[in-house]
């Protein structure tokens, strides 16, 4: 008799079994514990960058590993979500919850405007439109009278969350940061396991015979779109409290950039890879930031050899080597 | 004698290309409950004569209908959703999902759209007996829980037929589906083809001659975009300028 398992067929994520697979859980419940204890080791402001870039480059794997989808223009839902809750915040005198589900909503209309307009084309020139609407956003976010132009949104007051518990104390925040990224994140997983999620992974896998299926690809292109730039803008406008600032950095093509590094480093298409590539990514800004220009140096390096040497990123290859989809 | 029951029909169906005219003014009718059969030397049109049936590609001219519908103006979707599913030339497969993944995201489309983004797909196991019947049918057993895309090229092919079974669909136009196949899947898909054949309708393109012959009812040949000779095997292998056509695209 055949034995398969003898056969070396596990390519990165691919035999998915059905059900949750255990060492997923057991991935997602150390995971927990260490962030629970993380806010007293390190400095607590520093992990929850971490945690908001980890829920922004998960939102755009989603879309690119999930949906064979590349956006360049990731930063207009961020961004946008971030200058909306800086200004409920700050403006409107709005609690935190309100002042997020504002900035939430939104990066998701945004979303949908532009995702209806983009998802028409293909490949590269779906990427450009992406990153065409994204410089119009900026441009917008340049020259509107609530912005602050090139000063942005300062001293966002974080407020009370429910009006009830102060945010003004790093700790307190962190935990309200950690809840909103791991349920964003737990959504992010559940999608992609999801009835909707094995459609999608079968439009990325094969288009023309998904339409050949039956399936509206459209349609659930423009789904995970919307929901992608959603999850953008709520890691946006959590920023936004966190720093008590919204600013023209959040919506620049840089930012678009940046997030499509990290997913790439970490490995796109996986479930763990974008949160690996926001470690790195933020902790290499963060410790050489002394370097000036140089980071962003250093950062291209890493892109150049990231996709030259290993496409599957760092989650990707050590899936490969332990047989595992992560 | 009744008039034959046509399932599938084009008229004047046309493309042009910039210029180009690929498929120039075919009339087909394909009868219910039938193998039939459009073959014709490489860069007829036959391709693209499957691109405009099943509207992958818009027809610069003419009209199709389906069960006496016209479906010249429906999206290609809409036209696999009526039951007239086809295959590719080259494999199509889902290479990064598992061979049992591939069948199911057909039988899936039972449920209608997918759009249920919360709902854990544990509620897809409900379709996994029948896929696992499904891969068995075309001898991919072993290989339920591989990868698509690590399986041989015949492999693939004997996939994607059990994933357009899967959709039960009262048509199929099948692409070439024994191109690169063993021998001995020939063999398996062939007979897998006539069986399914007593409950559906089959159009097929094929360069295999000898299944041509075996498996079909009716052969329409094409060249250069326009449709030959149409008619059973003997007749149509006999016609003359068949066999020009074949010899002067360098058939043997
Ligand atoms: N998208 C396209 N744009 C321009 N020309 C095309 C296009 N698709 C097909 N053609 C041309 O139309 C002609 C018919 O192609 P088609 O693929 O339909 O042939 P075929 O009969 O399927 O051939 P084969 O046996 O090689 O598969 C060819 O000359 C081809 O080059
Ligand atoms: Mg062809």
């Amino acid at each position: 008799m055949s034995v398969t398992a003898n056969t070396p067929s596990v390519s990165a994520a691919a035999t998915m079994p059905i059900g949750t697979p255990r060492h997923h859980i057991a991935i997602f419940a150390g995971l927990l514990v260490l962030l629970l204890i993380a806010p007293f080791v390190l400095y607590p402001v520093f992990i929850m960058k971490i945690l908001c870039f980890a829920l922004f480059a998960s939102a755009l794997n989603l879309l690119l590993g999930f949906g064979g989808l590349l956006s360049f223009g990731h930063a207009a839902f961020f961004g946008s979500a971030s200058y909306v809750t800086a200004h409920a915040a700050k403006v409107w005198g709005l609690t935190p919850e309100v002042a997020i589900l504002l900035g939430t909503i939104a990066a998701a209309f945004l979303g949908l405007i532009i995702g209806a307009l983009a998802i028409r084309r293909q490949g590269i020139y779906f990427a450009m439109v992406t990153l065409a609407f994204a410089q119009m956003v900026f441009f917008f976010a340049l020259q509107a009278p609530f912005t602050g132009g090139e000063d942005g949104i300062q001293a966002v007051p974080r407020g009370s969350l429910f009006g009830m518990i102060s945010l003004a104390n790093d700790t307190t925040l962190y935990f309200v940061v950690l809840a909103i990224v791991f349920g964003g994140l737990l959504a992010i997983y559940r999608i992609i396991h999801s009835p909707f999620g094995q459609v999608l992974k079968a439009i990325r896998d094969n288009e023309p015979r998904s339409i050949s299926l039956g399936y509206k690809v459209n349609r659930y292109k423009l789904a995970v779109f919307v929901m992608s730039a959603t999850l953008a803008g709520l890691a946006g406008s959590t920023k936004a409290l966190v720093f008590q600032l919204a600013s023209l950095t959040d919506v620049y093509w840089t930012m678009s950039g940046e997030v499509v590094l990290m997913t790439l480093l970490g490995g796109m298409g996986t479930i763990f890879g974008p949160l690996v590539g926001a470690a790195v990514i933020v902790t290499m800004q963060n410790y050489f930031a002394s370097f000036g220009a140089w980071v962003t140096v250093l950062q291209g390096t890493i892109f150049v050899v990231s996709v030259m040497l290993f496409r599957e990123g760092i989650i990707g290859v050590l899936s490969r080597w332990i047989r595992k989809p992560l | 004698m009744s008039s034959p029951d046509i399932i599938l029909s084009a008229r004047k169906l046309t493309k042009r290309f910039s210029g180009f005219t690929a498929v120039n003014g075919v009339d087909l009718d394909v009868e219910r409950g039938t193998i039939h059969a459009l073959i014709g030397p490489n860069g007829a049109g036959k391709t693209t004569c499957f691109n405009l049936l099943t509207k992958f590609l818009q027809p610069s001219a003419g009209n199709i209908s389906f069960n006496g519908r016209d479906i010249t103006g429906l999206a290609p979707a809409a036209i696999a959703r009526l039951g007239v599913v086809r295959s590719f030339q080259i494999s199509a497969v889902f290479p990064r999902m598992s061979v049992l993944e591939n069948v199911r995201i057909a039988l899936q489309r039972r449920r209608g759209d997918s759009f249920d983004f919360w709902r854990n797909q544990k509620v897809l196991n409900a379709y996994d007996e029948e896929a696992r019947e499904r891969v068995e049918e075309v001898g991919l057993t072993e290989f339920i829980g591989e990868t698509a895309g690590e399986l041989s090229y015949g492999r693939k092919r004997a996939l994607e037929i059990a994933t357009t079974l899967a959709l039960e669909p009262e048509m199929l136009l099948l692409d070439e589906p024994m191109a690169g196949m063993a021998q001995e899947d020939v063999s398996r898909i062939s007979a897998l083809i006539r069986r399914i054949a007593a409950k559906r309708t089959i159009l097929m393109v094929e360069h295999n001659l000898s299944v041509v012959a075996d498996l079909s009812d009716k052969i329409t040949v094409l060249a250069r975009g326009e449709v030959l000779a149409e008619g059973p095997y003997e007749a149509v292998s006999k016609d003359p300028r068949v066999i020009e056509a074949y010899i002067g695209a360098g058939h043997g």
